[in-house]
């Protein structure tokens, strides 16, 4: 047993690191989230260079046919760089949604261009209500064409087509397709803009059943577990730093243990969820029976702990940490967002209760 | 990453599940609920029987009576004891503790002399570390001990001594050099606890039972030859026991913390609340959803420090975050035990209401010392502050 990085993974991991400090630091992500959609085509280009948005798909699509854990960590370092864009949109998530309920002809049409980089997605799942739970999708189709609404949808101004869940089947969306509007949501990740749908009879290709979403859904959760670790290590490291440097009563603040334990606590809650959020990329990996509790064990975690590191890291910082040039609120916004999305500790809390105390309580009234 | 076994591991572990099947007690139920002192006999019987096999101490070289076993293999052999429900050893400071720092720091003719005692569960051994005034800051400890002709003369008390009431033997952290610096002035001593002049009283914790002693030295003669490792450099040899302390042991606990909360589980669909079963209250499913969460990542954060400290070679100052995570989820599991158990979660053993024998009660205030016991939470907060994370010493 070795839960550990192999050489070829830390490797990936360093190159990603290195990539994305060069090509996206913290002045050019801050030029990208004063844009409209904080996307930017030569930034594009280069991560397409580097393979990342094929990463996880078969090669027959053009993909690199890498593993879920490699997913986690080049995900875990763009989370560090906060990278903006549409990158988790395009490939982490219509990626694998495509991969997960397409027939291998609209994987040719569609996720091939996004291996390729030539295309920009996206996949519109909550609506008014605001839930994560699948059975409480309303959108129907008829006649091949959508009618309503969409809401949170993630970069879907620069998406070329969109994925969109409706009742009982999935469908892709042509963002030319006329009935169709998108309108910017204002919200608190500058960095990942998001977008209300409109649809009026707007044509749509049926995809396939949403039977096999929730294998694409708990790629993302779990990807999304790995970048809020990344952005954790990040708010760590810069408050760690900031502690040393800083000096009052003429000490380094981070001699004071009310600071010191802080940072301790700061330490543990980003190694466990590196922990979870490596373990469910394994699990996932490997098909492993745990899976899908393992990504919701992850996705609690990491939730809950984003926001404590935050708060923290903030809080260590004192009147500096509340200041718009520190990036710190920049990872405590992106934290908030990722929270949200894919449904939160409490949801993923009850998810798990449904899997480990429902089943206790099944045989206890049998028996 | 690979979290399958390898074969070697997986062969490790089919011959010593085959082995607990034999041989693991069947009667452990109705001696655990007994006073230590009366099952104890019972213990040192299961110890003999480990070792027979070679089982009582696997980390050990196999020319100490071990099986030279890789880190992972360690972990393995306590999730297996653990899976099977196995008493514990009679002599687990000697075999976990004690046994190995003689075998890193001793003399051949200690080692000859202590090691097979040991093994055998023959003589039971303590640690005399910490003192009235020397428990975070267990440098500071003042016991004396004063060269006088082949012997030294020792005197002082020390407290928190597990096994000391049937201790044969103590590992003894004392002071020879009063003049130098507080880490440069101590000397590890091997004493026989028979020896005149030391006497053990029970210290009545907070659960009502006594697991630690206070010892009272009043000139008590030790032989030089008694030392280990060399005179003065006592904080070493006390360190390097302590750091197996963060060993292995804990691969054990996951296991153990599972059947509680299994057994929660079941207890919440039973007890009521607000008219419905326990289990279908939003609030109690959200707590136990987390404390289960947390018993996992526990696992997992163990397995990734096991993975690094095979491939370093070293334990590092990381077993911290193993430290604070146990002890403080263990409480938050007790906390969430009394919510469960309401009015019920505070009776005793031998209360005819009771549930499961007064665990739940016991466990509750056990949990308490946590926190404190092997390095409180803010020692350990103070270790990743200063050694994992660089910042400044506070203390």
């Amino acid at each position: 047993m070795q839960f550990g990085l192999t050489e070829s993974q830390e490797f990936l991991k360093n190159s990603a690191r290195e990539f994305f400090a060069g090509e996206c630091p913290s002045a050019e992500m801050r030029r990208l989230m004063e844009t409209d959609t904080a996307y930017d085509a030569a930034l594009w280009s280069k991560l397409v260079e580097q393979g990342y948005t094929g990463i996880i798909f078969p090669e027959e699509y053009g993909g690199v046919g890498l593993g879920k854990v490699e997913l986690m960590l080049l995900m875990e370092e763009a989370g560090r760089a906060l990278l903006p864009g549409p990158f988790f949109s395009t490939v982490v998530l219509a990626g694998s949604v495509l991969d997960a309920v397409g027939t291998p002809e609209h994987k040719r049409k569609y996720l091939e261009p996004i291996c390729k980089g030539g295309v920009r997605s996206t996949v519109a799942i909550l609506e008014a209500g605001a839930s994560w739970n699948p059975g409480d999708v309303q959108l129907n189709a008829s006649n091949g064409t959508l009618t309503g609404e969409k809401l949170f949808v993630t970069d879907a101004a620069v998406a070329d087509f969109l994925v969109v869940v409706a009742r009982n089947a999935v469908f892709v969306v042509d963002t030319k397709s006329r009935g169709l509007k998108i309108t910017p949501m204002s919200s608190m990740d500058l960095t990942r803009k998001l977008y209300a749908l409109e649809f009026r009879n707007t044509p749509a290709e049926e995809l396939g059943s949403s039977l096999n979403l929730p294998r694409a859904f708990d790629i993302a959760t779990a990807a999304l577990a790995a970048e809020l670790v990344g952005g954790m290590q990040r708010t760590l490291d810069i408050t760690v730093e900031y502690a040393k440097t800083r000096k009052q009563f003429g000490k380094s603040i981070g001699i004071f243990q009310a600071v010191q334990h802080q940072c301790a606590d700061m330490y543990l809650e980003t190694e466990s969820s590196r922990s979870a959020a490596y373990y469910a990329g394994w699990a996932l990996q490997e098909n492993s029976p745990d899976a899908t509790v393992a990504v919701s064990i992850a996705k609690m975690y990491c939730s809950d702990a984003a926001r404590t590191v935050g708060n923290r890291g903030i809080q260590i910082h004192g009147g500096m940490g509340f200041t718009w040039e520190n990036d710190l609120h920049l990872y405590y916004r992106r934290a908030k967002a990722s929270e949200t999305a894919f449904g939160d500790a409490r949801f993923h809390r009850e998810r798990i209760a449904s899997m480990v105390i429902d089943s206790c309580g099944v045989s206890a009234k049998v028996a | 990453m690979d979290l399958n076994l390898t074969a070697e591991e997986l062969a490790f572990r089919d011959e010593l599940r085959a082995w607990l099947a034999v041989n693991v007690p069947k009667d452990w139920n109705e001696w655990r609920e007994k006073p230590i002192e009366e099952s104890f006999p019972y213990l040192r019987a299961w110890q003999r029987k480990l070792h027979q096999s070679r089982w009582a101490a696997v980390s050990w070289p196999e020319e100490y009576g071990g099986r030279s076993a890789t880190l992972m293999q360690q972990a393995i052999f306590w999730e297996e004891m653990a899976r099977v429900d196995a008493p514990p050893m009679a002599n687990s400071l000697g075999l976990g503790l004690i046994g190995p720092t003689i075998i890193a720091c001793g003399t051949e003719a200690q080692k000859k002399r202590y090691i097979p005692k040991i093994l055998s569960a023959e003589e039971i051994w303590c640690q005399g570390f910490s003192e009235p005034n020397a428990g975070s800051d267990l440098a500071g400890l003042q016991m004396e001990a004063r060269l006088d002709g082949e012997n030294y003369l020792v005197n002082g008390q020390k407290v928190w001594t597990s096994y000391g009431w049937v201790g044969d033997w103590c590992e003894l952290v004392v002071r020879t050099d009063a003049s130098a610096a507080k880490h440069k002035g101590l000397t590890v001593l091997l004493v026989d606890m028979k020896s005149p002049g030391v006497e053990v009283r029970p210290l009545r914790q907070m659960t009502g039972e006594s697991e630690f002693s206070e010892l009272f030295f009043r000139d008590v003669r030790v032989p030089a030859e008694n030392i280990l490792g060399k005179v003065n450099d006592g904080w070493n040899v006390a360190m390097s026991t302590l750091m197996y302390e963060r060993g292995s042991y804990g691969a054990r606990l996951h296991l153990i913390f599972k059947r509680f909360i299994t057994r929660l589980i079941e207890l919440s669909w039973t007890f009521q609340r607000n008219g419905q079963p326990a289990a279908e209250d939003p609030v109690i499913r959200q707590k136990l959803a987390q404390c289960s969460a947390e018993i996992e990542i526990m696992r997992f954060n163990q397995m990734r420090a096991f993975s690094r400290i095979t491939a370093t070679g070293v334990p590092g100052p990381e077993g911290s975050i193993q430290k604070i995570f146990w002890s403080e989820l263990n409480q938050r599991l007790q906390q969430l035990a009394q919510e469960i158990l309401g009015s019920y979660g505070q009776l005793l053993a031998g209360d005819p209401h009771a549930i499961d024998k007064g665990i739940w009660s016991y466990a509750y205030l056990r949990t308490r010392g946590n926190t404190i016991e092997a390095g409180t939470s803010e020692v350990q907060r103070n270790i990743i502050g200063h050694f994992v994370l660089g910042l400044p010493r506070s203390y």
